[in-house]
């Protein structure tokens, strides 16, 4: 049986669990034991009783380091590493990029080491991608600290004692943490306007309720792995000039800007002195340096001017439970991929682009940085061969021809056909013409009347038709008075049979029209 | 004023209550009357024939009023009975199954015209041929809806080689065939082309496919009219002809309806063969990426949260008969305050109006469960929708991929909405045979499994 480790998270203000109870419980269903580290929950609010609850079973350091599998949070540190079994499984967000010093050491070990924050940015590979899970919460919490720091309400209010207007935030980058501060600052009820750099994305800001700024020279094509890359120079002079414009209106500026790890420079000291007093800056990119000039990663600074700037960088441990949860959801999500039996057995597939982009250490080997994976996480924007305008208004055009041709057609055509059943009716006998004449009529009137028939209703309409056409057995009642005993029986027959229409018919219909109710 | 002229005029009034009746039906508030004009319309016609028939009967009156009672008798039980014992869920075998009744009876009016007729002339024998062809038809097709529908035959399409040119080839035939009844007067052509009517009708359902269903059975029903208002003609009976004129233009119209919803040509459809030529080989050589799975307990979380929420039910829906647990969680949600409504799209099911009607027997109020386009714009702002044994009517494909076989077929935009829930058995594809894209999208989860085990599994935990 094989056993998943989750560590107490040991570095200092860590708040965040790689498993919840419920993931537990999941985990469980994939066939593994779970051991938890005594206290691993207790920052995010999940007792130890609770994970025994889940089937967990609650041991110290040793035994979960000393697992099979280990999932935590963070990096291993110290003597952590040196815990682990040689060929086990260590899942946690290792950066990668940044410590090759762990990587050594991990390799060293016979670790396989997979990197949480190393998941290919593939649709595929969202469900178990936990940055996008840590920019969300990151995002949502960065209104909450703006909130707390601003002086006033999101919302506009009207009262007696007069009336106070919206906060103006403005969100710089309309990532997965841009889209969050987006959505929980308009539902908070401030007025919000967003810019990002690719302009693709303006329909997802709009979607989250912020106005999109635009600015189009500013503004680059999609790249082909989903994230913004760095500007030109022309670019970042425009660009610079909506920032100062925008942050100057704004009460709250979050940034969100972060350009494969590097927070890029957005806001200038300039533009934070053209701003007023009281405004607020929440530096989402503070950990990568931050994206405001002035930004102090994990401090609160208050500028000369008294714009409030906060630079924390553990946003999304501010609200360990519910990130836990998200967490250990992703995690949940990666022991799936890793266990196609769902019976325990962790099989790594390096042919998997998903898995062999994680994978930073196995065997013994360095695997980082991984094969470049071709695919786009964006949606399929224009690309090179996509119809031009002009192939378009062509297409169009050939179109509009065809379908003009296709009414001429039509048009002559049922000229003809008019001609000829004139022809053909002037013939007939006058007995004939004026039951053709009632025959018309009716399919006109029928035409009118079921047209405005209801949807709901064409079911019992159909009961209902087929009940009344069911007065072909008009036609046999007449011919069964007949001598010939042949005929007799004939029309007996479909008599029968038109009258079980009739009552069936009749009676369904009446039956389901009875079954339709109005909301009382 | 003599008892025919009395007939005449009883007959003008019945047909005046059946357009009336037909009216009834647009609405939900007037379609009990409808009903019971039609009713009564029938009852006034049915009373004027029974005593035209007793006068002109050639046998003792007596004899024939035994005859017709006995009939009628026959008649009221075996309609009544299985008027009573029809679930909704098999409301469209039934409504095919009646169908070919008319089409029985329209074959067997025109064999006993063209018999008692001494000395018709060629307009007469014209109309009997084609009552007793329309007849045909409708009759074996029916019969053929009928069995697929009740899936004692399998639905798939039957596709003969040159299955175009056999359906032509009857036709000319028959033409053939009418000349040499009306040249020869003899009951052997009739019959000749009866059996070619009737294989063509057989022919012409067999090779379409289960999703076609509305259109055939509404087709079938249009056909039924045009049998009545053929003997109408051969009868000189005008209420027969009005009758007919009047079911053979709504089905028509519905078979219109439907076709419009798929964005299909009619005479596409009644080609037939969808989903087996063009549908699957497109399916496959894309990659959508990887589909997620919830559990019910976890939708059960979903809408408990939520604040508005839609359903979009197909003929899953129908088969698993989750009708009554899906109606259930609705009244629940409702009541603890969330908007929840239903979007209907007009080919959900196997019968125009057939999702209404099961929604309406799990006492669903017919004011929330609304049209696709009365809903359509609505998505937007829905937390989540419960897609529940839909595929394509739900394909986002249709309106993003000009290759798609469906392409520009109106579908429920559902993926607009902030979650979406697919229940489904397995990642099979739909009838047409066109993988889904919405079953890849990031705000969309799978739920496996039989639809009305997993809804009342959700009920539970709300």
């Amino acid at each position: 049986m094989t056993t998943i480790g989750v560590p107490r998270e040991i570095r200092a203000g860590e708040r965040l669990v790689a498993a919840t109870p419920k993931t537990v419980g999941q985990l469980r269903a994939l066939g593994y034991d779970v051991v938890v580290e005594a206290g691993a929950g207790a920052e995010a609010t999940f007792s130890d009783a609770a994970y025994e609850a889940a089937g967990a079973v609650v041991g110290d350091a040793t035994q979960v380091w000393g697992s099979d599998v280990v999932t935590a949070v963070g990096a291993p540190w110290g003597t952590q590493v040196d815990a682990m079994r040689p060929g086990a499984v260590l899942v946690a967000m290792l950066q990668p990029a940044t410590r090759a010093d762990l990587l050594e050491k991990l390799a060293a070990r016979r670790v396989t080491a997979l990197s949480l924050d190393a998941v290919p940015r593939i649709s595929r590979a969202q469900s178990l991608d936990v940055l996008s899970t840590l920019s969300n919460v990151a995002g949502y919490r960065a209104v909450i600290e703006a909130a707390e720091q601003y002086g006033g309400m999101f919302a506009g209010q009207v009262t007696a004692a007069g009336k106070t207007p919206p906060a103006k935030v403005f969100v710089i980058g309309a990532g997965v943490a841009g889209l969050a501060a987006i959505g929980a600052a308009d539902s908070l009820g401030a007025q919000v306007r967003a810019f990002d750099v690719r302009p693709e994305v303006g329909e997802q800001i709009e979607s989250m309720g912020a106005a999109f700024v635009r600015a189009d020279q500013a503004q680059q094509q999609v790249s082909a792995d989903g994230y913004a890359s760095a500007l030109t120079d022309e670019q970042e002079r425009l660009t610079a000039e909506v920032y100062a414009r925008e942050t100057a209106d704004a009460d709250v500026v979050i940034t969100t800007a972060l350009v494969r790890g590097q927070a890029p420079r957005t806001i200038t000291a300039e533009m934070v002195a053209g701003m007023r007093p009281g405004s607020v800056i929440v530096d989402l990119a503070a950990s990568g340096g931050g994206n405001c000039e002035l930004t102090v990663p994990g401090e609160r600074v208050v500028t000369d001017n008294g714009v409030v700037i906060v630079g924390w960088t553990d946003l999304a441990g501010r609200l360990p439970q519910h990130t836990s949860q998200l967490f250990g959801t992703n995690v949940v999500h990666l022991m799936q991929l890793l266990t196609p039996g769902k019976d325990g057995a962790l099989v790594l597939d390096l042919d998997d682009p998903v898995q062999r982009g994680m994978t930073v250490t196995s065997a013994g080997e360095l695997m980082w940085p991984p094969p470049p994976v071709a695919v786009s996480a964006a949606m399929p924007g224009p690309s090179d061969n996509a119809p031009t305008a002009e192939e378009l208004a062509r297409a169009e055009q050939v179109a509009h021809e065809a379908a003009a041709r296709r009414r001429q057609r039509r048009t002559v055509g049922f000229g003809l056909a008019a001609v000829l059943v004139t022809l053909a009716i002037s013939f007939a006998p006058p007995a004939f013409l004026g039951h053709f004449t009632v025959f018309v009529l009716a399919v006109v009137v029928g035409f009118y009347v079921i047209s405005n028939v209801s949807h709901s209703l064409h079911t019992p309409l159909m009961a209902q038709t087929n009940a009344i056409s069911g007065i072909i057995l008009v036609g046999a009642l007449l011919q069964i008075g007949s001598s010939d005993p042949l005929v007799t029986v004939l029309a007996c027959i479909a008599a029968a049979v038109a009258s079980i229409n009739i009552f069936g018919g009749f009676l369904v219909a009446n039956r389901m029209i009875r079954m339709f109710r109005k909301d009382a | 004023m003599t008892l025919t002229s009395l007939a005449q005029a009883v007959y003008v009034l019945a047909a005046l209550l059946f357009v009336l009746s037909l009216a009834g039906l647009s609405r939900q508030e007037s379609a009990r009357r409808g009903n019971a004009l039609g009713m009564v319309g029938m009852v006034l016609a049915l009373a004027a024939t029974i005593a035209l028939s007793l006068d002109a009967s050639e046998r003792p009156a007596s004899a024939t009023a035994a005859l017709i009672g006995v009939v009628l008798l026959v008649g009221a039980v075996v309609g009544t009975w299985q008027a009573r014992r029809v679930e909704m869920t098999q409301m469209p075998e039934l409504i095919a199954i009646l169908h070919s009744f008319v089409g029985l009876a329209a074959v067997l009016v025109g064999y006993n015209s063209f018999l008692t007729e001494s000395a018709p002339d060629a307009v007469h024998l014209v109309e009997v041929f084609l009552g007793v062809l329309i007849g045909a038809v409708t009759f074996t097709g029916s019969v053929v809806a009928f069995l697929k529908l009740s899936a004692r035959i399998p639905s798939a399409p039957l596709t003969l080689p040159g299955r175009n040119w056999m359906n032509l080839g009857a036709l000319v035939a028959s033409a053939g065939l009418m000349w040499w009844f009306i040249a020869a007067h003899s009951v052997v052509p009739l019959i000749l082309m009866t059996v070619v009517a009737l294989a063509l009708g057989w022919h012409l359902v067999a090779s379409i496919g289960g999703g076609d269903m509305p259109v055939v059975v509404s087709m079938l029903n249009s056909y039924s009219g045009w049998a009545a208002a053929a003997a109408g003609f051969m009868l000189s009976n005008d209420l027969l002809i009005v009758t007919g004129a009047l079911v053979g233009s709504s089905g028509a119209i519905l078979s219109y309806i439907m076709c419009r919803a798929m964005n299909r040509s009619f005479v596409s459809v009644i080609l037939g063969g969808f989903g087996t030529s063009e549908g699957t080989v497109v399916a496959s050589d894309h990659d959508y990426g990887e589909h997620r799975e919830v559990s019910a307990v976890d939708v059960a979380d979903m809408l408990r949260d939520a604040r508005r929420v839609i359903v979009t039910p197909g003929y899953g829906m129908a088969v698993a008969k989750a009708q009554y647990p899906v109606a259930e969680l609705v009244a629940k949600l409702r009541a603890r305050g969330v908007e929840v409504r239903f979007g209907v799209h007009p080919v959900a099911g196997r019968l125009p109006g057939h999702m209404n009607v099961l929604l309406a027997e799990a006492k669903v109020p017919y004011d929330i469960v609304l049209e696709m386009d009365e809903i359509n714009d609505d998505f937007g702002d829905t937390d989540v929708v419960l897609v529940i044994g839909a595929n394509d009517t739900v394909n986002p494909a249709a309106l993003d991929d000009p290759g798609s076989p469906i392409a520009g077929m109106p579908v429920l935009e559902v993926w607009h909405a902030k979650q979406v829930i697919v229940f489904k058995r397995s990642m099979a594809t739909g009838y047409a045979g066109v993988q889904n894209p919405l079953f890849f999208r990031d705000n969309t989860s799978m739920l496996f499994g039989d639809a009305k085990e997993q809804t009342e599994k959700i009920v539970h935990a709300v």
